[in-house]
């Protein structure tokens, strides 16, 4: 099922916490929406289900207008963050809630419905847990759980909240990879939101990077994080350090050196761009940045190094091969591999 | 091959003891200062009562039983409570479920209005009545050509009843709503269920101890409220008679057998309520933790 979300503004209570995002999603495809909190993508994700309801916009479902439906018309499954499971019912009767509250005349049986409640508990890898209750599962349980029964209504969009913000690290790595095995099975269209940048790159198709309840950019995790359009995506997607710089007729310019890299950008202040492990380091310098050495730590398999540029005015960070000896106030001299250039505001 | 374990410091080798205890005389002077305040002004009382009831043998003890008024003031309070407690059961879910689920304006003066009856002396509550209904407001020369009697009636008193036991259900579940938050009612909307559904799977199994915790503190007070009901009753014997008012006639009366008799089936309804609130409490308690207080 396609889903398209055109010109969407929400507000709560005069407060903006979207304004005007579209959003073209193909049947099947598995989304992200990326942000820190506070960026919208969890209201982003309620419209779409129909939790909220738009203040302007609207959302379709293949060619029909979903805005004018409710949530239970909407048939979407949606997980939440906390699994929002009901305690008091066993793990199958929860699975089997969505077909047993259907109106008697698309009701199944008693029996199918039992019986493709355990399917898909099986499917998910519970098989075994149908008399349990909630809390006698593990976080990572409750989470299947909760995939199985929104799952169990056959939807047309699977949504989830954060699904993974709840579990452990270990878990978590496991159910992401776990996730996108089910999701290629069964091929749902899928949207879910993380603030968890390594997340959102390994599982999705595509990536919705949000900020204050905007968009700032949709691409494939390589587009995202390759060639990101704004100083926002730099920051927030991997480590980038950022240099204040000066454009003057295509050429940037630190202080009052050029540093040999070329521009489209306009005359003027700009901030430079670039990812502290995707440097190159030069000796002797035509056209490069060199900073002293203020502080080197070594973490994993490089070394991070803190360069002081141009006398204390900035610091930049990057990293080097773990056996370069980076000596304090000793003077280091680079050039990034790849960068971009953003105007000042 | 036995190990010796270390053993704690004897409290005979010196003054130890752990930091969050008491030395032994503080302890003993604390539990016995409670004990003696529980047995003096709660447990005393309850046994006098039923001391005074049977002071003349269980004969006469049933036969205040056998009274026609009493028969009456028994029933009247069955019937009063048999109203009021549905009624605020229905109120009170209504108020709850509106306050800790939706935002609105006026919500701080709606929780605080539900306070109101505990707030207000149960006699200023019956007088609003009176003043509301008498023949000298203005509705009462209304209410009188219709033939309709609310003062002085079995009407006025479920009126005044309902008032005072208004907020045991809300305050009740108001509290234990709002921690439950609406994930459930939205995971269950979610999955196709109506606003009926929702409630009746939902949102009332997790409830569902809270509420019954309300009801049977809203039915104890129902049962036994005197103030407000006095007021409105206009003690006329065998028909607005309650219990309590019945008990306060016999024992002006000197009938003091017959006054506690009656007082006695009260405090036994007490202890009663006590016994499946602890029990309650119990069963409520470990499905808490069960859930993880979540």
């Amino acid at each position: 099922m396609d889903v398209r979300v055109s010109g969407v503004r929400k507000e709560f209570d005069r407060f903006p916490a979207l304004h005007d995002v579209s959003l073209d999603i193909s049947s099947g495809e598995l989304i992200a929406l990326l942000g820190p909190s506070g960026s919208g993508k969890t209201t982003l994700l309620r419209l779409i289900a129909g939790l909220e309801t738009p203040t302007e916009g609207k959302v379709f479902f293949g060619d029909e207008d979903a805005s004018l439906k409710s949530v239970q018309e909407r048939n979407v499954g949606f997980v939440f963050q906390h699994y929002a499971l009901f305690r008091h019912m066993t793990v199958i009767d929860n699975v089997g809630f969505g077909l047993k509250v259907r109106p008697s005349a698309s009701r199944p049986s008693n029996e199918e419905i039992r019986r493709r409640s355990s399917e898909l508990l099986d499917f998910v890898q519970l098989g075994g847990l149908e008399k349990r209750y909630p809390a006698q599962l593990s976080g990572g349980q409750r989470q299947r759980v909760a995939l199985a029964r929104a799952m169990a209504i056959e939807p047309r969009v699977l949504l989830l909240d954060e699904p993974f913000g709840a579990l452990d690290a270990k878990v978590r790595k496991e159910l992401r990879r776990w996730l996108r095995e089910i999701h290629d099975k069964t091929m749902h269209t899928t949207v879910f939101v993380t603030h968890d940048q390594d997340e959102a790159l390994e599982l999705a198709d595509r990536v919705v990077v949000m900020s204050q309840g905007k968009i700032e950019q949709i691409g494939t995790p390589d587009q995202v994080y390759d060639t990101p359009n704004s100083p926002f995506v730099y920051g927030f997607i991997g480590e980038s350090s950022s240099l204040s710089v000066r454009i003057d007729d295509g050429e940037v310019w630190l202080a009052d050196r050029a540093l040999g890299l070329k521009s489209d950008a306009p005359d003027g202040d700009a901030a430079l761009y670039f990812r502290p492990h995707d440097v190159e380091l030069v000796d002797g310098c035509g056209g490069c940045i060199a900073g002293t050495v203020i502080a080197s730590r070594r973490v994993g398999a490089t070394r991070r190094v803190e360069l002081e540029i141009g006398g204390a005015a900035e610091r930049v960070e990057i990293e080097i091969p773990a056996d370069h000896p980076a000596r304090e106030k000793s003077r280091i001299a680079f050039r990034p591999k790849h960068w971009r250039v953003f105007p000042k505001v | 091959m036995r190990h010796e374990l270390p053993q704690p410091p004897q409290a005979a080798a010196g003054s130890w003891h752990p930091a969050t205890t008491e030395s032994r005389t503080a302890r003993f002077i604390l539990v016995s200062v409670a004990l003696v305040f529980l047995g003096l002004f709660l447990l005393l009382p309850l046994i006098s009562v039923f001391f005074e009831a049977f002071r003349k043998g269980p004969a006469a003890y049933f036969a205040a039983f056998a009274d026609h008024d009493a028969l009456a003031a028994i029933r009247l309070t069955l019937l009063v409570a048999a109203i009021a407690v549905p009624l605020n059961l229905v109120f009170g879910v209504v108020a709850a479920w509106t306050i800790a689920k939706f935002e609105f304006k006026g919500k701080a003066f709606l929780t605080t209005l539900i306070d109101l009856p505990f707030s207000v002396s149960p006699v200023i509550s019956g007088l609003v009545y009176v003043l509301l209904f008498s023949t000298h407001s203005a509705l009462g020369p209304w209410l009188k050509s219709q033939g309709i009697e609310i003062l002085f009636a079995v009407p006025g008193i479920v009126l005044a009843t309902v008032f005072v036991t208004f907020p045991f259900v809300a305050r009740e579940l108001i509290p234990l709503m709002q921690e439950q938050g609406t994930t459930d009612e939205e995971a269950a909307l979610s999955l196709g269920a109506n606003g009926w559904q929702t409630f009746w799977h939902v949102t009332l199994p997790n409830i569902k101890w809270g509420l019954l915790y309300g009801v049977l503190l809203c039915n104890a007070r129902a049962m036994g409220e005197f103030g407000a009901v006095s007021v409105v009753s206009g003690h006329i014997r065998g028909l607005t008679n309650t219990m309590p008012l019945q008990v306060e006639i016999l024992y002006n009366e000197f009938n003091t057998v017959a006054a506690f008799a009656v007082a006695s089936l009260l405090a036994l309804l007490a202890l009663v309520t006590l016994v499946l609130k602890t029990l309650l409490e119990l069963k409520y308690g470990a499905e808490l933790a069960a859930n993880g207080g979540h």
